[in-house]
This record gives structure tokens, C-alpha cells and sequence, in this order.
């Protein structure tokens, strides 16, 4: 163990693929070395069911699109210094947002009603209800640091991480962009 | 663009941008030397080889001795002039711009065939734009798919007019043209027709090559394989200037 205490880190996916998580995994090696430095206390990637306090950092990937996006953004908010927006879904909706042009009804029979030949039924037990507007999670809580990209590079995401861990403030746009 | 041949008597002046001391053409604008002197300045509506437009706003500079910004695209260089291109103001302005264009349609640039090869999508980054501050407008716009090689998608298009002008002073056809006001303000083929039932567009897809954005593109491109290229535009201009 080093002297100086890690710093603490947590993650989660709100409404989006994974694909930013699977570019965090994407960092390969840097992971060995970023763990030396960090403790990822919560994710999907590790096996904590419940959100610690005083983080340091939190991690959030996907746009706000239910009731259950927006009480882990909320909660994320409450319990982290510095909350990152990592990638597209989150920093400005993305493909989850482009539902927002029609009525939630209709996309819910869309899905649920519409496109079914067996037993056409509205999940209503065990999944959260969806909002009528899919928003940015800074359209629901403060950010700190934006991270764009469909998904950020593995490349992107160590250069912000090694910015926040160095304590200082990264400039995202000097390695990533809207739909990079 | 270069000068059109037979030129009357053309005086040199002085000027300061950036802290450089440069000289130009009197008849040449702001953005014009600029350009020739490599100093960056973003602009969406400008293009090498079209009338000025000066509607995107980006080009704003600093003139010393005046509060009022001003269109670098649409300003002519005067002699003794002190040029700031890239103040913080500046920068929060353009940025503001880019973040506007953003929230008033709706580009996704990661489900956009002119995705890595878009200029708002640069312009983006390079103003430091990684998130939108306003609410996104969420409004639904047209796509037209009627016409047979191109495409038009209203969601991306920044209304700079590129396409009117090239189809215009270029092309000599005239096919597009602007309706409408403020958010309802779009771009038209003939007199509002689909595109596909055009009489005068000639086909020759010169407004799709110098739309900025994945607004007007080839049928058939997917994510990312619409490639824009506007060599054309500066060899037929000059040869319209020399005729």
C-alpha cells in the first residue's frame, strides 16, 4: 500500500450500450497502472451493490431517461467531488434522446404493442418507469467535467483520468469530440 | 478568393492582427487576410468562392476603438486597423454559437453520415464546445429523400446558405432557395417541391459538397462515409470572375 490514500473512484451506466465502459476496458495494461492510484469502490465492473460516500470521483455513462437514471444520477451527485459525464448518451443525449420526438405513449406501444404477435403487454414489474424527456445528465444535476465521444477512446478516458488524479482540471476537447 | 483580372488601381494598407503587422488589399476583407496569413478563424456560412453571407457569426472579431463586433467575413480591411481574432470574449461568444446551432436542431454525430468529416462537428471541438448549456429544442424536422442521388435532412442543417449560393452564382440554377422565420426557417427546392420533382436542379450536387454538415449527402452514405469535397469551388469561381 502507498502512504497517500487512493483516490476513490465509482461508475454506472444510465440509459446507454456499455460502450463507454467497454472503452474504459479498453485501456488494457493502464488499468494495472491506474489501480495503483485509484479505487474503484462501485461498478458494473466490480461487485459492491451499494454507492459509498466521500468519492472522489464518479463516473456516469447514458443519458437520463427513468425514474431509476435520474435517482442514481442524483445519488452519484450527493456522493462525488468531481461527477464526469463520460461520453456521448451522457453529454448530450444521444441516440437514447432521439426518442424525444415522439410521445412516450407511442413509443412504449411501439415497442411493447405494436411490433408484438404473442402476449403484447407493458412491462410495469421490476424496470423502472420510463420519463417523458430523455435528458443529458447535466440537464438533471451539476457536471463537472465533460467527456464527449460515442463512445471516448480508451486514449480519451486515461488523459482525463490521469488530468483528475494529477488534480488538475482535463480539457476533454483536446482529445475527443461529439460522436469521436 | 484571387483577384479578378483587369483590376482598377488597387491600394495596399496597413494593418495589425493578432500583433502581427500585415499589409493587404483594400478590396480584401478581414477574413480574407486572415486566411492568407494563417490565422485561425472559425466560420460556417464564409466559403472561398461565394458572396458573403455573414448570418453564422462566427468570424466575430475585436476592432480597437469600437465595441461593436464585427463580421470578419463582411468587413473590408481599412488602413491603421487593430484586429483581435481570438479574445476571451471572442470565445465565448463562438462558443454560445456553436452550442445554439446544437440545440436548435438535431445533430447526433454519432448516427450522422457526415460524422468525422463535418465542419459544426469540428468547430465544436475546436471552440471547446463538449456539452450544450440550453436545452436541447427536441423539435422534429423534414427529411427529404425524394430526389434520386442526394438527400436533404433538416435535423442538420445550420441554415448558412452555402448551397443557395453555390446552386445560385455557381451552378446558375437557382433550385435552392430560404422560407420561413426563425426556428421554422428552412432551406427550399424550387418553390417548396420535394427535391425529387425539381425542374430546374440540374443534379450536379455541388450544394452537397459544400454543405457543412451531414444536412445535404449523397443516398446511400452511412455512418461517418459522407466525405465532402469542395476543390471544384475556387477553380470555377475564378473562372466566373475572368470571364
Amino acid at each position: 500500500m502507498s502512504a497517500s490514500p487512493k483516490i476513490r473512484v465509482a461508475t454506472t451506466w444510465l440509459d446507454g450500450c456499455s460502450g463507454c465502459h467497454m472503452s474504459f476496458l479498453d485501456m488494457d495494461e493502464r488499468l494495472i497502472e491506474l489501480i495503483q492510484q485509484v479505487d474503484i469502490v462501485y461498478s458494473p465492473l466490480v461487485d459492491a451493490k451499494t454507492l459509498p460516500d466521500h468519492l472522489d470521483v464518479g463516473i456516469l455513462e447514458g443519458s437520463i431517461s427513468s425514474e431509476e437514471d435520474l435517482e442514481k444520477a442524483l445519488e452519484f451527485r450527493r456522493h462525488c467531488r468531481i461527477l464526469v459525464s463520460l461520453g456521448d448518451c451522457a453529454v448530450n443525449g444521444n441516440v437514447p434522446a432521439m426518442r424525444n420526438h415522439f410521445k412516450l405513449a407511442d413509443v412504449i406501444n411501439r415497442a411493447y404493442r405494436d411490433n408484438v404477435t404473442l402476449q403484447p403487454q407493458i412491462p410495469s414489474r421490476g424496470v423502472p418507469a420510463l420519463l417523458s424527456v430523455v435528458k443529458p445528465v447535466h440537464g438533471v444535476v451539476g457536471v463537472d467535467v465533460f467527456v464527449p465521444g460515442c463512445p471516448p477512446s480508451a486514449d480519451a478516458i486515461w488523459y482525463v483520468l490521469s488530468e483528475l488524479i494529477a488534480g488538475r482540471r482535463p480539457d476533454p476537447s483536446s482529445v475527443t469530440r461529439f460522436g469521436a | 478568393m484571387p483577384p479578378p483580372a483587369n483590376q482598377p488601381n488597387i491600394r495596399v494598407v496597413t494593418l495589425n492582427i493578432d500583433g502581427q503587422d500585415l499589409s493587404a488589399r483594400e478590396d480584401e476583407t478581414i477574413i480574407e487576410v486572415c486566411r492568407e496569413n494563417q490565422i485561425p478563424i472559425p466560420s460556417l456560412c464564409y466559403l472561398e468562392g461565394l458572396s458573403v453571407w455573414g448570418a453564422c457569426r462566427l468570424c466575430l472579431v475585436e476592432l480597437a476603438g469600437q465595441n461593436r463586433l464585427l463580421a470578419a467575413c463582411s468587413t473590408r480591411v481599412a488602413e491603421g486597423m487593430r484586429i483581435q481574432t481570438n479574445t476571451e470574449r471572442l470565445q465565448r461568444y463562438r462558443r454560445t454559437i456553436v452550442e445554439l446551432l446544437f440545440a436548435e436542431r438535431n445533430h447526433v454525430c454519432s448516427v450522422c453520415v457526415s460524422n468525422g468529416h463535418c465542419e459544426l462537428q469540428w468547430l465544436a471541438q475546436r471552440c471547446g464546445v463538449d456539452h450544450v448549456r440550453v436545452p436541447y429544442r427536441q423539435a422534429s424536422y423534414q427529411v427529404d429523400s425524394s430526389h434520386e442521388m442526394f438527400r436533404l435532412d433538416h435535423d442538420r442543417c445550420v441554415l448558412c446558405t452555402r448551397c443557395v449560393r453555390v446552386c445560385d452564382e455557381i451552378e446558375g440554377a437557382h433550385t435552392w432557395d430560404v422560407m420561413g422565420r426563425g426556428s421554422d426557417c428552412r432551406v427550399i427546392t424550387d418553390m417548396a417541391q420535394p427535391w425529387g420533382d425539381s425542374e430546374t436542379c440540374t443534379s450536379c450536387g455541388k450544394c452537397v459538397q459544400v454543405c457543412p454538415t451531414g444536412a445535404l449527402v449523397k443516398q446511400g452514405t452511412s455512418v461517418g462515409e459522407m466525405v465532402k469535397d469542395q476543390h471544384f469551388l475556387p477553380i470555377l469561381a475564378r473562372r466566373r470572375h475572368t470571364i
